[in-house]
């Protein structure tokens, strides 16, 4: 499988690869990790005029933590995420997530930002960011905009992102004592899109009554799922295990799976239902300082 | 005077390391996209999007206008040279080209020739075919009901049924079902699968317009015939083909089919002169080369009320896509799925099975095993349980009850096999202890009354491979003898040649250790060639465990020989009688004097030096070996599989395999074929299916949905062996590479049905995926309270 | 081995007339190559066929099986799915860079020893895959080393006998560098 012809740029800058993107007004894409972008050039299914390669833009590959926030850098490899101890410790919801990215190989070049902003329900990251009510920094001919996570993802490979922007970084707002996360994801085979993944972020007071709540979904619409009712009915409760079957349902009933080679309809709705309990459970243990 | 050796380097079950992997290991194999010649143009596919649909235009004129494009290739084209249909190995017909209709969806429509790669791929995808759809028939069943869109027709019958073929006793094994005091029937479907080498197929082909030379390189497992096919194919003098099969990586199977591509490649560089390479993506490989299985089984066992089984029925629709281009032998269309007796003296049995034609793409090829015998071995295997089940006996004390017994062999089926050594109950026992299947049963029962879902599954499975005996065995007529050709020069170092060829099997280091046992020579001094039709012994080539069964055999008989003519040289310059010598612990002796011996060493130095009058020089053998029966490995499995009952998920928790291949050769390689091929029977079981919709759209057409295996959900087998040695093979060996896949899958799927007991559960269709799991658990009513 | 750097002619097999063309600069195996290059050239396509590095394999095309597997800076990554032009000014690291002085890596020899190949046609992905786990854990359990060849599929050994060579190659690995006189 071969790639159609394309002209390359390798912009050194942000300001630089918006300006190609805007010359060849929605006929180039970007190009970062390249793991889905050039599998679909080789089926022929995209075939862009041109690309605009981004790894070679100093300062896009960053992991920090400051001004209360968690910044991530969009050029930052997703193996990356697995290896960041700030993570594990303090956001260990995009740890976990990391781990079910593929494989370590195809995570030693895909991006954060290419999974974020590809619109692939079946990407992990975005059901993440919902859940930790991330927002998204992004570059245009018009300058610079932020984009809640919350109103990225239309549908199906459709984001708020214009052909002639790029996203640039992403922030999460800086873990909190008493704040427990976690990703959870069943797969037919490991690599393999997800039959179903749930993310849940959880911040408890000292009582262990919920403050905020995140939940989302991976792979049971045409875009990431973003539970809200599930995650509304658990703040102000000290949850118990009914609170979480309760927001596990509701989670459920967000869905709108389709039937394929990964499991009918119903099932994929069960099992969004049992991952979203599962990660709130795992969060919620998190949130108690428990692992 | 030698000293007397007391074994040989090498030998026969020593786990010596593989020779062939210094190459490997260094990247150093030539594998056929490795390869790379002077002029060499690159051959592209134009394939169709629909699974079947009339061509009302091709135009190629955008092609021919990609820089580097050289030439097209249609139907139409090679029509003119009577060469746009092939026949299929069962003497079906397939086409190269298509002149007017498209069969199955990825069929080959038009190839591209350039200069490049790159160029060719460009070229391929700016051919413009317009089509129009006919019906598509992709359910067999539908297929043969009368009334259905028929797909051939290019053939005089106006329908898809393509044969029947019918073994046992009909009238016999209806009174034993009619009488029978128990029975149990059951529909299995077992899918389509697709072996997925991890290299795909392609070929060189080189045309020499000066010589007339024709020389293919090709990712063949049997390259012997290869070369005949495509003598009688294209009418060029098979003196002047020269076929080379080079490093193959992984066949199972894949790699025995005639493929498009390598008839267009050929075609390709006949038309330009140069030499032209093919080689295809993983979507085509996964998309238009030979599937594997695809048949729907009723099966029926009668059975005393104690369990004794008495009667075997067996109704089975194949589904062969467009044409029959399995790789079977021919007098067996069905392959050997009439082992289906199994392990079990079935006292009547019945097999019938007919054909269809579906618009997919043609197959029915193996897939790691012998012609059908994984499907056989899984109804049985299957049922055997189900009947427990029935009867409420534990399933392995169900088969040690029937086994056919260690003292009845050699064993007529009543199928007409002859079993030639088996020892079940043995190979069922060790594994039962390894796996502790007592303790296993105790916690299924404790998990139980605590709602965990906890299965053991057994498999004892009975293997038929070695084709095979002339009388019986042939492809395309050319009966399924194998060859050894041995040449021990001067200094004592051997070069062999044989007829099969390796796909990763280790036949380098294998067939080495029989010569070193059998001439007394390190292993390290034999060198093993294979693959090239110019100088190796012709064979029928490596698939279906037949490798040591038939050229292992051919090597020991043709070493053989050479002793014959050493015994005469050493008594020469041991100035006995021949008569005097024997060949005793790896050396010629002199009976009675055991001290006063030669090496082969000796000897050979001596047939180039020193050879007696009236015995001709040189020290070399060839055997062209037919095997008097089969082999019949054995084995028994146990699994154990855990399932998630929230999700359905699977997961095996041990799996101990027991095999029984005769004598082993080389351990270490024994065990590598037998982790392999349970990995291939795993695969099938819980995760790879090639599925089709209405439309003809194949779904698993890439790695992104084709779910090969990967290490983490792959077990950790565990392996342990019995010995029961083959009474007519000469070194007692069986063959092994199949064995695992063969036994595999129903031991795995026993073991869930096992787990769902509690909710009256007695099948599930492969693989088993987690929501069919599910589905049992959320719509069946579960044990109770 | 030659420091300077190496020109190497655009190649035909990978080249198409009238295509845009790249100027790259790659350093493989530790040798500097500059070549000129279609930018849609596949990494892979221009180790195997400009390079004549035909060590890594092609195997499914669309980053799946791990067979194309490199080091690209020392990170093993899918050459089948990575432009040449992004490896320029880059380090690429092949399984024929593998053997130092004629002398097989801890890796190599371990996966002979241990059976930890059949066909062969993984094993060079497989071992580069091993190479980088065990520089960064040289003595991963079992569970571990599953997960670190999960991105790398084989279709002969069943996996049991490759966990077993890397392990081993990590035993060998760090008994080399304790023993006297070994490499630190």
């Amino acid at each position: 499988m071969i790639p159609p012809q394309f002209e390359y740029y390798a912009p050194s800058s942000v300001d630089e690869a918006v300006a190609l993107l805007r010359r060849f007004d929605g006929e180039a894409k970007v190009l970062a990790g390249g793991h889905s972008l050039i599998p679909l050039m080789k089926l022929r299914l995209a075939e862009p005029k041109a690309l605009v390669d981004i790894n070679r833009i100093p300062n896009l590959a960053y992991l920090r933590e400051e001004d209360g926030y968690l910044w991530i850098g969009a050029t930052t490899r997703t193996g990356d995420l697995l290896d960041s101890a700030l993570l594990r410790k303090s956001y260990p919801i995009l740890t976990d997530a990391a781990q079910e990215i593929a494989d370590p190989l195809v995570r030693n070049l895909g991006t954060v930002g290419g999974n974020v902003c590809h619109g692939d329900p079946g990407n992990d990251l975005p059901a993440c960011m919902l859940a930790l009510g991330a927002v998204l920094s992004v570059a245009g001919p018009a300058g610079p905009r932020e984009i809640a996570a919350a109103e990225f993802y239309r549908d199906t490979f459709v984001t708020a992102l214009e052909p002639t922007e790029i996203l640039t970084e992403v922030r999460i707002p800086k873990a909190r004592s008493h704040q427990g996360n976690a990703y959870q994801k069943i797969e037919k085979r490991v690599g393999d899109f997800a039959i179903a993944g749930a993310a849940a972020n959880l911040v408890v007071d000292a009582a262990g009554r919920v403050e905020t709540a995140g939940i989302a979904l991976t792979g049971v619409g045409p875009t990431v799922v973003h539970a809200t009712a599930a995650a509304a009915a658990l703040v102000g409760e000290v949850p118990s295990e009914t609170h979480l079957a309760n927001a596990a349902r509701l989670a459920e009933t967000a869905t709108d799976p389709s039937g394929d080679l990964r499991g009918p309809v119903a099932y994929k709705r069960a099992m969004a239902g049992v991952l979203a309990r599962r990660a709130l459970e795992r969060a919620l243990a998190r949130a108690k300082g428990g692992s | 005077m030698s000293a007397p050796v007391p074994g040989v380097k090498g030998g026969i079950g020593q786990p010596i390391l593989r020779k062939e992997d210094a190459r490997f290991v260094r990247g150093k194999g030539s594998y056929i996209d490795d390869f790379k010649f002077p002029g060499m143009l690159y051959l592209d596919i134009a394939r169709s999007p629909y699974a079947h649909a009339k061509i009302t235009s091709i135009r190629t004129d955008r092609a021919l206008k990609v820089p580097g494009v050289l030439a097209v290739i249609t139907g139409k084209d090679l029509e003119a040279a009577g060469l746009a249909w092939m026949p299929t190995l069962m003497s079906d017909k397939q086409m190269v080209l298509p002149t007017d209709t498209v069969m199955y969806q990825a069929q080959e429509v038009v190839a591209v020739v350039a200069d490049s790669r790159y160029a060719a791929a460009d070229g391929a995808a700016a051919v413009e075919v317009d089509y129009e759809p006919l019906p598509v028939v992709t359910d067999p069943f539908k297929a043969i009901e009368p009334g259905a869109p028929v797909i051939r027709t290019d053939r005089k019958e106006p329908s898809n049924h393509i044969w029947h073929w019918e073994t046992g006793d009909r009238a016999a094994t209806d009174r034993a079902f009619a009488t029978a005091p128990v029975s149990v029937a059951q529909d299995l479907y077992i899918p389509r699968i697709h072996v997925s080498s991890m290299e795909t197929c392609g070929c060189i082909a080189q045309m020499d317009p000066v010589s007339g030379r024709f020389t293919l390189w090709m990712t063949t497992q049997a390259p012997h015939a290869i070369r005949t096919v495509f003598a009688l194919v294209t009418g060029l003098p098979e003196q002047n083909i020269r076929v080379i099969s080079p490093d193959i990586g992984g066949g199972f199977g894949g790699k025995v089919p005639v493929y498009p591509g390598y008839v267009l490649a050929s075609v390709a560089s006949i038309k330009t002169g140069r030499p032209v390479k093919w080689i295809e993506d993983r979507s085509e490989n996964l998309q238009a080369d030979s599937f594997a299985r695809d048949y729907h089984i009723h099966a029926e066992v009668a059975a005393e009320r104690d369990g004794t089984v008495t009667a075997l029925r067996v109704k089975t629709l194949a589904d062969h896509g467009y044409t029959d281009a399995a790789a079977n032998p021919s007098k067996f269309p069905a392959g050997l799925f009439h082992i289906i007796t199994g392990s079990y003296p079935f006292a009547k049995a019945f097999v019938e099975v007919d054909a269809a034609y579906t618009n997919k793409p043609p197959g029915g090829i193996a897939y790691r095993c012998s012609f059908r015998v994984t499907e056989a071995v899984y109804t049985i295997e299957r049922m055997m349980d189900i009947l427990a089940h029935r009867l409420r006996v534990d399933p392995a004390e169900l088969r040690l009850k029937n086994f056919i017994p260690p003292e009845a062999f050699p064993y007529r089926s009543a199928l007409g096999w002859t079993y030639d050594s088996g020892n079940y109950g043995a190979a069922l026992a060790k594994a039962m202890e390894i796996i502790d299947y007592a303790g296993l049963r105790r916690e299924q029962a404790e998990k139980r009354r605590k709602g965990e879902l906890m299965g053991i599954g057994i498999s004892s499975f009975t293997e038929i491979v070695g084709a095979g005996p002339s009388a019986t065995f042939d492809i395309l007529g050319i009966k399924m003898f194998d060859s050894a050709e041995v040449r021990i020069h001067p200094t004592g170092k051997v070069l062999a040649r044989f007829g099969t060829k390796s796909q990763g099997q280790g036949h380098e280091t294998t067939y080495a250790q029989i010569l070193a046992e059998e001439l007394g020579i390190p292993a390290d001094d034999i060198r093993v060639e294979e693959g090239d039709t110019d100088t190796a012994p012709y064979g029928l080539g490596t698939y279906a465990s037949r490798s040591t069964p038939t050229a292992g055999a051919a090597a020991a008989v043709a070493a053989r020989k050479i002793r014959e003519k050493g015994r005469r040289i050493a008594a020469h310059l041991l100035e006995v009688s021949p008569d005097d010598v024997e060949w005793k612990d790896f050396a010629f002796r002199v009976k009675g004097v055991p001290t006063k011996s030669k090496t082969m060493q000796e000897v050979a130095f001596a047939a180039y030096t020193n050879h007696p009058a009236g015995v001709e020089a040189g020290l070399e053998a060839v055997d062209y070996y037919d095997p008097p029966n089969m082999t019949y490995p054995f084995g028994s499995y146990i699994c154990v599989v855990d399932i998630d009952t929230e999700t359905g998920q699977v997961k095996v928790r041990r799996f101990v395999a027991v095999d029984d291949c005769g004598t082993i050769i080389n351990p270490m390689i024994v065990d590598g074929q037998i982790h392999g091929g349970l990995t291939m029977g795993f695969a099938p079981a819980l995760l790879e299916e090639i599925q089709y919709d209405e439309n003809g759209n194949v779904h698993g057409g890439s790695f992104m949905d084709y779910l090969v295996p990967t290490a983490v959900e792959t077990p950790n087998w565990e392996t342990a062996k019995t010995v029961t040695p083959s009474p007519h093979h000469p070194l007692g060996a069986k063959g092994v590479g199949e064995s695992a896949t063969v036994g595999a899958p129903p031991a795995i799927v026993n073991a869930v049905v096992d787990a769902l007991q509690p909710y009256g559960v007695e099948h599930i269709d492969i693989p088993i995926h987690p929501w069919k799991v599910w589905q049992i658990l959320h719509t069946k009513r579960g044990p109770a309270p | 081995m030659a420091t300077s750097a190496r020109p190497v002619a655009p190649a035909a097999a990978v080249t198409t007339a009238g295509a845009p063309i790249s100027r790259i600069q790659v350093t493989v195996n530790g040798q500097p190559v500059v070549a000129e290059v279609e930018p849609r050239t596949l990494l892979v396509h221009f180790l195997r066929e400009v390079l004549g590095l035909t060590g890594t394999h092609i195997g499914c095309d669309t980053s799946h099986c791990g067979a194309c597997t490199v080091h690209l800076d020392g990170k093993p990554v899918k050459s089948c799915t990575v432009l040449a032009v992004q490896a320029s000014g880059r380090q690429v690291r092949t399984v024929e860079g593998l053997e130092v002085d004629g002398k097989l890596s801890p890796v190599q020899e371990a996966f002979i020893e241990a059976h930890g190949l059949q066909c062969g046609f993984c094993t060079p992905g497989m071992m580069m895959t091993a190479t980088a786990l065990l520089a960064r854990n040289p003595n991963p359990t079992d569970a571990e080393t599953r997960d670190a060849i999960r991105g790398n599929l084989c279709r002969c050994t069943g996996y049991v006998n490759i966990v077993k060579a890397i392990r081993l190659a990590g035993q060998k690995m760090q008994s080399a560098s304790s023993a006297p006189g070994g490499k630190p």
